[in-house]
């Protein structure tokens, strides 16, 4: 007899217990379904962590403010204005390995232009904040040295910037109303896309440090007027930055003349790091899912040797009359074989297509791109078939070793 | 020619308590092609032992079988399968159908196993069908069915391989007796057609359609007789006919 023809027997079965064979195969479904959602969800995790650390420029470490203490309680971090311009430049300066030290001042702003406005963040830089993070002004110029120490009242804008206020299509040259202030367009940032924060990075408008402490955010922020948000800094060996990260420790606490009892008034940050712990966090979570989803495949392996070995003992005198007209033990055997593989291949189809769906649908939500690994699809189908072969193997022996006369007797 | 079945000494013995039981014991026979052979003998004689090791369902302890020319005692259950698969047609007490395939299908099975491409199988089965008499019911299902149908259809699977060998168990044992005689005329078409039929049974009635009846007794042939001619009702009615 044809494979042929013991497939279409198996099937046929299958067919005739519909919820019986659903229910089989539920362990597979969702043993396949966890491992193809998470290594969807896995692969999706990873992407957008790489993706953000390489929009985040390389070898970058945030130097924060403190956390003021009032009266024994700790408020948040940045409640006290404690970084300055000359901490960062000085960084630059004592340390042989930053090779930028970039700080940064910044505050949402109304912005107008022509009958437009615009809420947004506003940032006081120099041209280093642009190196350190790696982005590139796609049209017009940067900052010129005369006019970072002038304060001039020119802009660097966001691709969201164009969009929101110059229909798109904005070249240096545009005036900018920040504040109350005018500002001319120089330049337009190339995109960088969603940050690590979860909005978009190129939402921003960058001008002259200086011309945001005396002219624009220095007046509202009713603070020192030194006072920084944080100081990028570029580091330019990878290796070096555990090493760097101790000598701003040393050199901030200096400067700032902190008592070695004390806590320091800052805090130093490796975005690419918090970034990367939290990829791994995703990865954990996954690589538990796929245990669970083992055990549940195993567990969906039993429950199906357990269903063929009760179709066999319900169908031993189908399989004494089959013998009779002339089964050989192979047939028999493949019979049911197929059946178990079927059930598998089903529950492994269905789970795949689940696992898929839940992986999309937590991709969708998260804002992760969605990665439907076909490799995951195959090896947790090839692994299910796998299951139903060797799960179904028992049964089928004890169907193929039936002696006939005493299955045709049974009632 | 040789004889289409041939066994010398054949023997089975189970164990039963302490005891061996010779359900049958050196039986020796020898049945022609065309032949139709009654197997009699009260319950416990070894008459069922005896079809399934003439059906190759079951292995014999000791002695020959040959079945058209061909040793056929000492083969592997596969071979044995074969053997079943393309000679031998089987009918049991109990219409032994699959309950949850049409009775064209159920004719099919033997062919199915065979090898034999589903469009030609489906004509020789529709053929078989056919020639039982049940040429319309090819798409009910078997609780569709009448007991005597279902029997009928059973034949139809006997037959669709063209077997060498049709043997029969009790195939009136669940019927009344009307339907009964239907089937026995059945067989006895069959017979005319040229096919070898053994039928085992415990009922007179049933045996005395045959031509030839063993008596077997304690797993022993006691008696092996030709039937004579007045006892056959299709022959009575042949004599009547002829001038």
């Amino acid at each position: 007899m044809s494979r042929l023809e013991s497939l279409r027997i198996a099937t046929r079965a299958l067919r005739i217990n519909k919820l019986r064979s659903a229910l089989t195969v539920l362990g597979i479904i969702v043993g396949v379904g966890a491992v193809v959602c998470m290594v969807s969800v896995g692969a999706g995790a990873q992407a957008e962590v790489s993706e953000k650390i390489r929009t985040l420029g390389a070898n970058l470490l945030l130097v924060m403010p403190g956390a003021r203490n009032s009266g024994g309680a700790r408020l948040e971090s940045g409640t006290q204005p404690t970084l300055t311009e000359e901490d960062a430049a000085s960084i630059r300066r004592e340390l042989v390995d930053v090779q930028v030290a970039a700080p940064l001042l910044s505050r949402s702003i109304p912005l107008v232009a022509a009958n437009k406005n615009w809420v947004t963040v506003v940032a006081g830089i120099n041209a280093d904040y642009l190196v350190a993070r790696e982005w590139q002004v796609a049209s017009g110029r940067s900052f010129t040295s005369d006019e970072i120490v002038s304060g001039a009242k020119v802009a660097i804008v966001g691709s969201v910037i164009v969009e929101e206020l110059f229909n798109g299509h904005a070249g240096p040259g545009e005036t900018l109303r920040i504040g109350n202030v005018p500002f001319t367009v120089i330049g337009v940032l190339g995109k960088k896309g969603v940050g690590a924060a979860g909005r978009s990075q190129d939402d921003v408008v960058f001008i002259p440090l200086s011309a945001a402490k005396s002219r624009v955010l220095g007046a509202v922020r009713g603070t020192t007027r030194e006072a920084l948000d944080f100081i990028s800094i570029k580091v330019s060996d990878a290796t070096a930055m555990p090493e760097i990260e101790r000598q701003i420790e040393t050199l901030l606490r200096q400067r700032h003349r902190i008592r070695a009892d004390a806590p320091s008034d800052f805090k130093i940050e490796n975005p690419a790091e918090i970034l990367f712990a939290r990829g791994a966090a995703v990865r954990l979570l996954g690589s538990l899912l796929i245990a669970v989803a083992a055990v549940s495949l195993v567990v969906g392996g039993i429950s199906i040797m357990n269903i063929m070995l009760v179709s066999v003992t319900e169908r031993t005198r189908e399989i004494g009359l089959r013998m009779a007209v002339g089964a050989s033990r192979r047939d028999i055997r493949w019979q049911f074989l197929i059946e178990a593989l079927i059930l598998a291949l089903m529950g492994g189809l269905v789970g795949a297509v689940l696992g898929a769906a839940a992986a999309i649908a937590i991709a969708w939500k998260a804002g992760w791109p969605i990665l439907i690994s076909p490799w995951a699809i195959v090896l947790a189908c090839g692994f299910a078939g796998f299951i139903g072969i060797s799960f179904g193997l028992y049964p089928a022996h004890r169907a193929a070793r039936l002696d006939p006369i005493v299955a045709l007797r049974f009632e | 020619m040789q004889p289409l079945v041939r066994t010398a000494g054949l023997s089975k013995h189970y164990p039963c308590g302490g005891a061996i039981v010779r359900a049958v014991s050196n039986v020796s026979l020898a049945i022609e092609h065309g032949e139709f052979v009654a197997i009699r003998g009260r319950s416990g004689s070894g008459k069922s032992t005896l079809m399934n090791l003439l059906g190759l369902l079951d292995r014999p302890d000791f002695g020959d079988y040959a079945l058209n020319g061909r040793e056929v005692a000492g083969l592997s259950e596969d071979r044995r399968a074969a053997i079943r698969r393309h000679d031998i047609g089987f009918v049991f007490q109990v219409p032994a159908l699959l309950p949850r395939a049409t009775a064209l299908e159920n004719v099919e099975l033997p062919l199915v196993y065979a090898g034999i491409p589903p469009s030609r199988r489906r004509r020789a089965a529709k053929d078989a069908l056919e020639r039982v008499g049940l040429a319309d019911r090819g798409h009910h299902w078997p609780n569709q069915l009448s007991g005597g149908e279902q029997q009928r259809v059973v034949i139809a699977r006997a037959t669709v391989n063209d077997p060498a060998l049709i043997l029969a168990d009790e195939p009136t044992g669940s019927l009344d007796s009307a339907t009964s005689d239907e089937i026995l005329s059945l067989f006895e078409t069959l017979h005319r057609d040229g096919r070898t039929i053994i039928v085992i049974t415990h009922a007179t009635d049933v045996a005395d359609r045959a031509r030839r009846q063993i008596t077997l007794h304690d797993g022993r042939v006691i008696k092996d007789a030709e039937v004579t001619t007045k006892n056959s009702p299709l022959n009575a009615a042949a004599l009547d006919s002829s001038p």
